[in-house]
């Protein structure tokens, strides 16, 4: 009792940093740092942890402190002091909060501007052939050779006929003969317009990396209920994703049916797949290793299975992978099947030789794919 | 004062006794008083809050194993989708809004009844009839796309039960647009002399604020939901991609709405726990000002946040930015809240009964909800954590840590007023502390299967979530038999639990100066401003409660 309580409260204050300082570093709730983007957003959420701590334990602490010290002791049917307020004490308890917000506000910004949330596409990288074209060097120095925007536009890209002002850019997806193959043709892609600035969502190239193109194009592909993943530099079609490591991925998102949602838990990405409308992603993996690859957007009784993995492998690997799969895929059956088959095709059809690479059930295959006519129909 | 209070309420002549048993028929007819609707909200809410709980075991059963071994897929997805929406449309909104909000206003500001008694019984009677339709819908196919029912899902999958389930949220909505009116009139026109806006009761103020966010937010989701409901049944393309259609667009106007609900769903509590606060501390409620005025900012900011939803959606970039900054900045007006019911406590001398640790528990359970909402709106986090587990356990902890921990401590604080009757302390004591104990185990392990990779609205998941997956289910369970005190409790307490005095708690709102419960009309006299609602520790609150009911008893005007 002969402590003074300035003393009291600068030790509890004390005790309080530095258990949610620690409890902020350790708290170990987070899977394994898989990309360049992880180690960002961890960042940020360890901070978040660190005040969230500091904030719970003030309160549950007060809560605590007065359950026993200020509970009315029995028989005394006094009231408690009168007191109303006490304007100093609100005003601090107004900008404290106000000013721990604004330092998360601008921690997110940075960090969501470091992922490259920030950076609008660059829609000759993005789109078109373009990318392709770049893309077909695996591994080259792309920068030296990247064509300006403005030089040699591409045909496609001038398909509007209001011409310069808005050009609308057809989405990669659907240039892609071999992701036009696993694609539902039906279903109208909106267009992206360079003049209206960046309307589709994405996370963009790291702010390092803007207007170079990225080193690797994936194409993936929703539908219920399984991801479907091609190489347009390469024609090749896998139901899991290869990615080498340390290279910066672009991943054009669509999706054939309904909403899907692609998400690495271990890269903290995550993208909606929408139909009609292209998303993109683009991320740079760390580590070399597998990963689940989920959906995370509801998409119908078996969203649940909707999984598979990302192989992330050295480049090495990631380059014998690739002429393995072109060697076992003659792109030009592709593009024949892609002239023949169109949207007349039932989807099981067309997608009966990439079964196996799905990693789910031939059963449940089946199964959807009277549900999917079914919506395809309507 | 407890003793004389007793007293009094042995002399004050029981009301009703003679027509006693008929009484119980006007719970279920067309009754245009507000108290008899405000209790019948209560019991229908909470009817349908078991039937939402009792949907809730059945997916945590689905979920206590990996494997989908419990119910079909289809029924899963069912189950959950008319889980939401029971606890959302036809247990909170109806409990918060409809129950206490009918019964309590027109009492708090000292009216006899609300401004359009008739409608106020149209809204309740369009509740049965809503919620039955919406479980009716197990029969033919339940809707399965979520409570958020995005299309293009919505639009292909179970059809039946997807029309029925827009047709019962389109008839929940009216309901709740009609009460809002009502309580936005009632309190701004039919407040007693010398009540002015800053001397209402701090209920009022949150009642205000999310009548104000329904009015502006239900009739955009019925907008939505018709326009949902075309794509659906006549097979326009306002939102069908494969007509040309913009799923996103859905989803803003669907959020316009339904984030505002949120707070249409924690402000009347807010509002019911800064009543409950300064009455069992015996203290003045700490700041009224800045509580009272934080209710409109949370609303007001509540409006302009909605696309947090959507960050992973077809949210642009710069508009990303605007909605986490708008949504992190409602943690201040929030904060207000949260730090002035601490400074109301702290110092007092605190009656720990139901009603208070159910209050207290509120607070301690929204913290950690108010926390990790404000770590959910950082567009990079939320990138990672968006659809997955830590989504629902946020969310759990801001409506069943905040929405029902306040609404048990508003049943407890006002059960006596309601019905006449005290309820039993002790099962009150054991009902807390296995809701808070089931509440924790069911949702705290959340939060890492969320961070850890487990996506929300699954039946089957990876193995190696199995144990904590085991725990929430225990959780569950416990929760589930937490609610059998309660009943047993509410149910013995009514028929013969020990009369209740008119003011059991010593408060100062005008309720507690009239019997319990109070008379047809309230009061017998009108009710004049004499005190501020939170005075307590002052000599004109001990002589006011000392008073005893005097607004019901003529011959006490002089009070
Ligand atoms: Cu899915
Ligand atoms: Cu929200």
């Amino acid at each position: 009792m002969n402590i003074p309580g300035s003393i009291t409260t600068l030790l509890i204050g004390i005790l309080l940093t530095v258990t949610s300082i620690w409890y902020g570093q350790n708290h170990g709730l987070m899977p394994v740092e898989a990309s360049e983007e992880a180690v960002l957003i961890d960042g940020l959420f360890n901070t978040m942890m660190t005040i969230g701590t500091g904030l719970f334990l003030i309160v549950q602490g007060t809560l605590i402190y007065s359950l026993f010290k200020f509970r009315r002791r029995p028989g005394d049917d006094t009231d408690g002091p009168y007191i109303e307020g006490n304007i100093p004490l609100e005003i601090l308890w107004t900008s404290i909060p106000a000013v721990i917000v604004l330092i998360i506000a601008v921690y997110s910004f940075e960090v969501y501007n470091s992922i490259g949330g920030l950076n609008p596409m660059d829609h000759s990288v993005a789109h078109g052939h373009s990318t392709q074209q770049i893309a077909n060097m695996p591994g080259a120095a792309i920068a030296a050779t990247l064509p300006e925007e403005t030089t040699a536009p591409q045909p496609e890209n001038l398909d509007n006929a209001t011409g310069d002002r808005s050009p609308a850019v057809e989405e990669a997806v659907t240039q892609d003969p071999a992701t036009a193959a696993v694609r539902d043709q039906s279903l109208p892609q909106r267009k992206d317009s360079s003049a209206m600035g960046s309307t589709a969502p994405r996370i963009g190239p790291t702010p390092g990396n803007v207007g170079k193109p990225p080193d690797y194009v994936i194409n993936a592909t929703g539908l219920q209920f399984a991801w479907l993943f091609t190489y347009p530099d390469t024609g090749i079609v896998a139901g899991e994703l290869h990615v080498p490591v340390g290279k910066e991925i672009l991943l054009n998102i669509s999706a054939n049916d309904v909403l899907h949602a692609f998400w690495v838990p271990e890269y903290r990405l995550k993208q909606d797949a929408i139909p009609g409308k292209q998303t993109e992603l683009r991320f740079t993996p760390s580590k070399v290793g597998e990963y689940p690859v989920i959906c995370a957007e509801l998409c119908g009784a078996y969203h649940g299975v909707m999984k598979t993995k990302v192989i992330a492998q050295t480049q090495d690997d990631f380059d014998a992978w690739l002429k393995e799969q072109q060697v076992a895929s003659n792109p030009n059956d592709l593009k024949q099947t892609v002239a023949v088959n169109p949207a007349n095709q039932a989807p099981d059809e067309f997608l009966a030789p990439f079964i196996q690479d799905l990693g789910i059930d031939r059963a449940i295959v089946q199964q959807l794919h009277s549900q999917h006519a079914h919506s395809s129909a309507s | 004062m407890t003793q004389t209070l007793q007293e009094e309420a042995t002399n004050t002549p029981a009301h009703g006794a003679t027509e006693g048993k008929r009484e119980w028929l006007k719970y279920i007819s067309f009754s245009t008083d507000h108290k008899v609707i405000g209790i019948q909200y209560l019991v229908t809410s909470f009817i349908f809050y078991l039937v939402g709980g009792f949907l809730a075991t059945l997916v945590r059963t689905e979920l206590a194993t990996p494997q989908s071994d419990f119910v079909s897929p289809d029924l899963y997805n069912g189950l959950f989708t008319v889980h939401a929406t029971v606890m959302i449309f036809l247990w909170i909104v109806p409990a918060a809004t409809g129950a206490f909000g009918n019964y309590l206003i027109p009492l708090l500001i000292g009216a006899r009844d609300m401004a359009f008694p008739k409608l106020n019984a149209v809204a309740f009677w369009m509740i049965p009839p809503g919620g039955i339709l919406l479980m009716s819908s197990f029969f033919f196919g339940a809707p399965g796309s979520g409570w958020t029912s995005y299309p293009p899902l919505s639009l292909v999958y179970n059809k039946v039960g997807e029309a029925i389930w827009i047709l019962s949220v389109l008839i929940l909505g009216t309901s709740s647009i009609l009460g809002a009116v009502n309580f936005i009139v009632t309190i701004l026109k039919m407040r007693a002399p010398g009540m002015v806006l800053n001397s209402m009761p701090l209920f009022c103020w949150a009642m205000l604020a999310a009548s104000c966010l329904i009015l502006l937010g239900t009739p955009v989701l019925a907008g939505a939901l018709i326009l949902l409901g075309f794509d659906l049944i006549v097979g326009t393309a306002f939102f069908n991609p494969t007509g040309g259609g913009d799923p996103v667009v859905y989803q803003h106007m669907f959020w316009f709405y339904s984030h505002p609900a949120v707070y249409i769903m924690i402000l009347p509590v807010f509002g019911l726990i800064s009543e409950i606060l300064p009455v069992h501390s015996r203290k003045p409620i700490f700041g009224y000002k800045a509580i009272a005025y934080s209710s409109f900012a949370i609303s007001f900011l509540g409006l302009i946040v909605w696309a947090h939803h959507m960050f992973t959606s077809g949210t642009p970039p710069w508009l990303r930015m605007f909605f986490m900054i708008n949504t992190m900045i409602i943690a201040v007006p929030t904060g207000i809240k949260v730090f002035s019911w601490l400074a109301t406590i702290w110092g007092g001398k605190l009656r720990l009964n139901s009603a208070m640790l159910f209050a207290m528990g509120f607070i301690s359970m929204f913290v950690i909800g108010g926390i990790s909402g404000v770590m959910v709106a950082a567009v990079p986090f939320d990138i990672h954590v968006h659809d997955t587990y830590f989504i629902v356990a946020h969310l759990h902890y801001v409506l069943f840590g905040g929405s029902v921990f306040g609404l048990y401590a508003g049943i407890y604080h006002w059960f006596p007023k309601m019905s006449g009757r005290m309820m039993n302390e002790t099962l009150g004591r054991v009902h807390f502390i296995l809701t808070l104990v089931g509440f924790n185990l069911c949702f705290l392990p959340m939060h890492k299967l969320g961070l850890e990779g487990m996506n929300r609205r699954i039946a089957e998941y990876d193995p190696k979530f199995a144990t904590l997956n085991l725990v929430c289910s225990i959780g569950a369970y416990l929760l589930a038999v937490s609610t059998f005190p309660f009943i047993f409790n509410a149910l013995w307490s009514i028929f013969k639990g020990e009369k209740a005095p008119s003011n059991p708690w010593g408060g100062l709102t005008f309720e507690w100066q009239t019997t319990s419960p109070p008379p047809h009309e309230n009061f017998a006299i009108d009710p004049m401003l004499l005190i501020a609602p939170y005075e307590y520790g002052t000599e004109k609150a001990k002589e006011i409660i000392q008073a005893g009911p005097f607004l019901a008893t003529a011959a006490a005007t002089e009070a």
